[in-house]
């Protein structure tokens, strides 16, 4: 029993950083109704970006930030450059225009840093506030990461009028024209939102995975199944499934080998597809003709 | 006689190969109601999403004598020319609130927009019953209520109408013109009004036109053609 509540609660540190890169595709996923299957990349090179600044000599925290405001304007350059000409293509060529940015990522990293794995620091301290066997202080504060992220996604989406302006011109882009918002910088302003998150999730991962190119493959997979889990709509729903996906796999793991931890998130997607769509915090669209 | 809010001279538009407007020519005066009268098909839908650029058009739109045709419907909108589009254009996911808070989304004037919030829901007291409500779930009634009160939250300078009376009720219609009509005089909102039911849109216009496959047939006064038997009997059907 004891050995179960560890593995839970050590579940809930790596379900902290796939609730991260969650909401990271929640957050494309609102303003594009697309899943970027780049995502993941675009995190791994922003830690590498990180690392090169912290090898400059820069102190961790302003590393951090410069690393966050850099992947939000290379979010925004990816989608006024890349994205853009193929705004009004068939959803098929976007998705292979997505999974070509993974690759260029993927390789541009290797290229430039080799495949060596670097150790990457923690920002946080040896020993946790409460000194626990259960979940390292890292770990710890990369949950406390997560949720700040989440409070702040959420505030922004629901209180400020850009964030309104932005649900509308997804879910409306034509109606949006109407009142008169700029509906192509929003979808850029949601790249730019999604790549920061998902840096602020790779700085937060590299410590525990190590940074190497392939860092983000199989956590990307976690992550797409936690929002499904949660539903894809829904930024508390993603951060709740990511933590979600973390205990099961743990558990999982425990139960059935680690052979099978894998398997685990594609059980979940499967599972999420079948019997529920919309994911656990969804929301089923209701609509009078 | 001040110059026209609105001037749209020789607009030729079509989808594709089909040529859907053959060069039509039209005005709204400043405070006034213009209403573009025509069978399914004459092209009045058209017309309004050329005069706020959603279409490519050629011919020339002049707001207020500036040329508008060309530019970006979002520019168009920030010169303030509202639109209620046809099928509504509700942000069905969105609380009727935040439908509302979009309207005001140009504006910086605070204190304004949140007299106008009032304003809105005292025309549309419905809306304020429903206001946390997501805005999909509305009646057809109520969702046109919120499509005119949304494009008023611009405080536009001209509203575009595109059939305001489709698929309500007789009595809701009435309603929702008186409620136009009022607008119109209270704040001197000039309005382009597409509609095909004409008896009611003749009755708050003060121009009319008459648009058959992309062309204006008959124009004049709306006084003058509600007046017109001939008219009223092989056009309009009333």
């Amino acid at each position: 029993m004891d050995l179960l509540f560890h593995q839970i609660l050590s579940g809930l540190a790596t379900g902290g950083i796939y609730a991260s890169v969650a909401l990271a595709l929640v957050m494309i996923y609102q303003a594009t109704h697309l899943v970027n299957f780049a995502q993941g990349e675009i995190a791994m090179f922003a830690t590498y970006l990180c690392w090169t600044l912290l090898q400059a000599g820069l102190p961790y925290w302003v590393a951090f930030f410069l690393t966050v405001i850099i992947a939000f304007i290379g979010g925004v350059l990816i989608e006024r450059v890349i994205i853009r000409p193929v705004e009004n293509a068939p959803v098929l060529s976007v998705v292979i225009v997505f999974i070509g940015l993974l690759v260029i990522f993927n390789s541009i990293a290797g290229w430039i840093y080799t495949y060596t794995i670097k150790p990457f620091p923690s920002p946080f301290p040896e020993k946790a506030l409460f000194d626990n066997s259960f979940i390292g202080p890292h770990e710890l504060g990369a949950i406390c990461v997560t949720l700040i992220v989440l409070a702040l996604v959420f505030a922004f989406f629901r209180l400020t009028p850009l964030g309104l302006a932005m649900r509308a011109a997804a879910q409306n882009p034509e109606s949006s024209r109407l009142v008169g918002v700029r509906v192509g910088w929003m979808l850029a302003l949601g790249w730019g939102l999604a790549s920061a998150i998902g840096a602020i999730a790779g700085m937060m991962v590299a410590p525990i995975v190590y940074l190497e190119p392939n860092m983000m493959g199989g956590i990307l997979l976690y992550a797409f199944a936690g929002a499904l889990l949660g539903g894809i709509d829904n930024p508390w729903g993603a951060v709740v499934g990511g933590f979600l996906v973390g205990m099961i796999e743990n558990v999982v793991g425990m139960y059935l080998g680690t052979e099978l931890k894998l398997s685990v998130a594609l059980v979940i997607i499967v599972t999420v597809l079948v019997l529920s769509p919309s994911g656990l915090f969804g929301r089923t669209h209701v609509a009078r003709v | 006689m001040s110059a026209p809010i609105l001037q749209v001279r020789q607009l030729h538009a079509q989808y594709g190969a089909t040529q859907v407007l053959h060069g039509i020519d039209f005005d709204v005066k400043p405070g006034g109601i213009t209403t573009i009268l025509g069978a399914n098909g004459a092209g009045k839908t058209t017309t309004l999403r050329a005069v706020c650029g959603m279409l490519r058009v050629q011919g020339e739109v002049l707001l207020a004598g500036e040329r508008i045709d060309g530019k970006p419907t979002e520019t168009i909108v920030r010169r303030g020319v509202a639109h209620v589009p046809d099928g509504r254009g509700t942000f069905v996911h969105l609380s009727v609130e935040e439908n509302l808070r979009l309207g005001a989304y140009t504006r910086r004037d605070k204190d304004q927009v949140a007299a106008d919030f009032e304003r809105m829901y005292s025309y549309f007291p419905r809306l304020r019953e429903r206001r946390k409500q997501q805005a999909g779930t509305l009646s057809g009634g109520e969702q046109q209520m919120l499509a005119i009160s949304r494009a008023l939250m611009l405080r536009p300078r001209l509203l575009l109408l595109d059939e305001p009376s489709f698929g309500l009720a007789p009595k809701i219609v009435r309603e929702l013109f008186d409620i136009l009509g009022e607008i119109n005089r209270a704040e001197g909102t000039s309005m382009l009004l597409v509609e095909q039911n004409a008896s009611i849109a003749l009755r708050v216009a003060d121009q009319a036109y008459l648009l058959e496959t992309g062309r204006v047939v008959i124009s004049g006064s709306a006084e003058a053609i509600r007046n017109d038997e001939g008219v009223r009997r092989s056009y309009l059907g009333y």
